[in-house]
């Protein structure tokens, strides 16, 4: 005996298959045109490297190499290099670094382990609005607050201090308008500290508070559980953030722009003006005349992309994708 | 007697570092305190009617913000107009279409090189293109391009992550009624990721007002009141930049005014961005 089944019931009606939902025919073009948005975003990026490739090549065929390390910039004479901006720009960053780091650190481990519960929020949302506050305004503060008072109550002392010829007065040694290297450092460092603050904290608050809470259960003072417990847990993602910060910092360009002093000689020492790539470019290149000027000018951003490219690209790869909010 | 030794040095440690953490954090606020409390004390002297009745002026004479208030809100305007359509549709492709796929992963990465590149670099290739190449002067539509570069990434971010917290539920209710992919994503997923797209609008809002580098070289500056996008417009960042290094007095505290309506405008916009995160994440 065999099994028949009626699949006359069950059987689709004729054409049902076929059947596509009601407006079904816009889904490709929806799919294509979101594409072709995300596309878009390749192409800027593209573009900006490509860009930056064409209108640097007549500095770069003049110059080769060397752009990196000619210590002159000349528009007169039409010799551009690109140590003293490069320099500036390393300089300030790092020391940027140097002096917001430990602070961030500070203010990150405050806000998770001791600050009063009530003004944990507020603190930490004062924190991560003054992230946003647009660089120009640090600048303005910089050149009308910090440096005058960093001139009279550092600069002149320091100067009247040293005797001629002795170490002291080689490094302290300029005109003593606040407007230097370690001013345009500090103003980056005040810059960058809320966003730096603002992700450590979220990475301290990351380590499960069984593992700090068996820490302190083994009698750990909350320096041992801070340094040997909650920060190898986060260390690789910090070094990430503090990438990060770094990455900001070299691009930053307006903060800097007014307060450095804009010199383009070989800085001599800390408290010498000189310029960064990017307030170089901010100041010279909507005024620029000569092809050349330009091109040097492009070129310049062009190592800055390559700088901030390789700090980003590294901070990508340890901290997994940054968080926007 | 040896334990009491290292119990007494491991305390007076501790109470170094918790001392170092008590500091930093009053330095930290005491250093951002007096910025702001500057940014108020020489801002507020300058504020008058005249800054939103007067147009930028010459030193000596009376003056006030007017074009340079109207040309940064249009730039703006322009600007998030781009960069929400661009970044909803873009960050949409990356969260419904893109999957794992390699392509998908490339322009995550490429988005987050945008997110974070100097704004000034961004400034530099939109100039190269618009200003030297296509119109061959500066023109407000060009600040906008280089503004919506700025703030596109953000846009496709925070769309790309909302709408991955969708609950898959919804999808499959969109495609159990019959609706084709393009209208679920648009009619259910879109409608109920709003909140969170509105958030990083205005995130990016907040980035793009303050921003000053990428306008220098492609909206330029522009002393007369203008409505017309194709030529040099006015801006709050550039009256900033250039009378805070001006030598003139009455230039600097119109400066000053006009740092004081940026750092109050993008703060209140992120408090609203903020707010409405929150709500969204309570409900």
């Amino acid at each position: 005996m065999t099994l028949t089944i009626d699949r006359s019931e069950t059987a689709p009606q004729a054409g049902a298959d076929k059947a596509k939902p009601r407006g079904g025919a816009l889904d490709p073009f929806f799919e294509a045109l979101c594409f072709a948005c995300a596309t878009l975003m390749l192409a800027t990026l593209c573009w900006v490297l490509v860009s930056l490739l064409i209108g640097g090549w007549p500095a770069f065929h003049k110059f080769g190499v060397k752009f990196l390390f000619i210590t002159s910039w000349n528009p007169v004479t039409e010799v551009y290099g690109a140590a003293g901006p490069v320099v500036g720009t390393l300089i300030t960053s790092f020391m940027a670094l140097v002096i917001s780091l430990p602070i961030a650190f500070g203010v990150a481990v405050f806000l998770v382990e001791f600050c009063p519960a009530v003004l944990r929020r507020p603190i930490g949302t004062a924190v991560e609005l003054l992230a946003g506050i647009p660089s120009i305004v640090y600048g303005m503060w910089g050149l009308f607050v910090l440096a005058p008072w960093f001139a009279l109550h550092v600069q002149i002392p320091l100067l009247t201090m040293a005797k001629p010829g002795s170490l002291l007065e080689k490094l302290t040694s300029g005109i003593p308008n606040g407007a230097n290297i370690l001013t345009a450092s500090i103003i980056l460092a005040i810059m960058i500290l809320p966003f730096t603050a603002a992700v450590l904290r979220d990475l301290m608050l990351t380590v499960p508070p069984q593992v700090r809470e068996s820490a302190y259960g083994l009698g750990s003072s909350n320096m041992e559980v801070i340094t040997k417990v909650s920060l190898p847990y986060i260390k690789r993602s910090a070094i990430g953030a503090v990438m990060l910060g770094l990455g900001r910092a070299l691009g930053e360009t307006m903060a800097v722009t007014f307060i450095i002093g804009n010199s383009h000689a070989f800085p001599k020492n800390l408290f010498d003006s000189g310029s960064t790539i990017a307030s170089t470019i901010a100041n010279e290149f909507s005024e620029a005349t000569t092809e050349m000027h330009t091109s040097a000018l492009i070129l310049l951003g062009l190592v800055l992309f390559l700088i901030t490219f390789a700090v980003l690209a590294m901070a990508r790869a340890l901290l997994g994708r940054p968080k926007v909010v | 007697m040896q334990s009491a030794a290292l119990i007494a040095r491991r305390k007076i440690g501790n109470g170094i570092f918790v001392a170092f953490c008590w500091l930093t954090a009053a330095i930290a606020l005491a250093s951002l305190a007096a910025i702001l409390f500057s940014l108020v004390k020489e801002g507020a002297g300058g504020m008058t009617w005249h800054i939103f009745t007067m147009d930028t002026p010459a030193s000596g004479s009376e003056g006030g913000l007017r074009n340079a208030i109207v040309g940064s809100i249009m730039m703006c305007v322009m600007a998030m107009f781009i960069a929400v359509i661009v970044g909803v549709l873009a960050g949409t492709w990356l969260a419904e279409y893109a999957g794992d796929s390699a392509y998908g992963k490339i322009v995550r990465f490429v988005n987050d090189v945008l997110l974070s590149a100097p704004s000034i670099l961004i400034g530099l290739a939109i100039s190269y293109l618009l200003v030297t190449h296509v119109f061959h002067h500066f023109s407000g539509v060009a600040g906008s391009v280089a503004l919506a570069v700025l703030a596109a990434p953000v846009v496709i971010r925070t769309t790309e992550d909302v709408l991955k917290l969708q609950p898959p539920a919804l999808r499959e209710a969109g495609v159990a009624l019959g609706s084709p992919l393009a209208s679920t994503i648009r009619r259910i997923l879109w409608r109920s990721a709003k909140t969170g797209i509105l958030t990083g609008a205005l995130l990016a809002f907040a980035r793009i007002s303050g921003e000053t580098a990428p306008l220098l070289f492609t909206a330029l500056n522009n002393q007369n009141f203008s409505w017309d996008m194709t030529k040099p417009m006015a801006n709050l960042p550039s009256v900033i930049f250039q009378g805070g290094l001006s030598a003139f007095d009455d230039l600097r505290k119109l400066a000053w005014a006009g740092a004081m309506i940026i750092a109050f405008a993008v703060l209140a916009i992120n408090i609203i961005a903020r707010t409405l995160a929150r709500e969204n994440r309570q409900s």
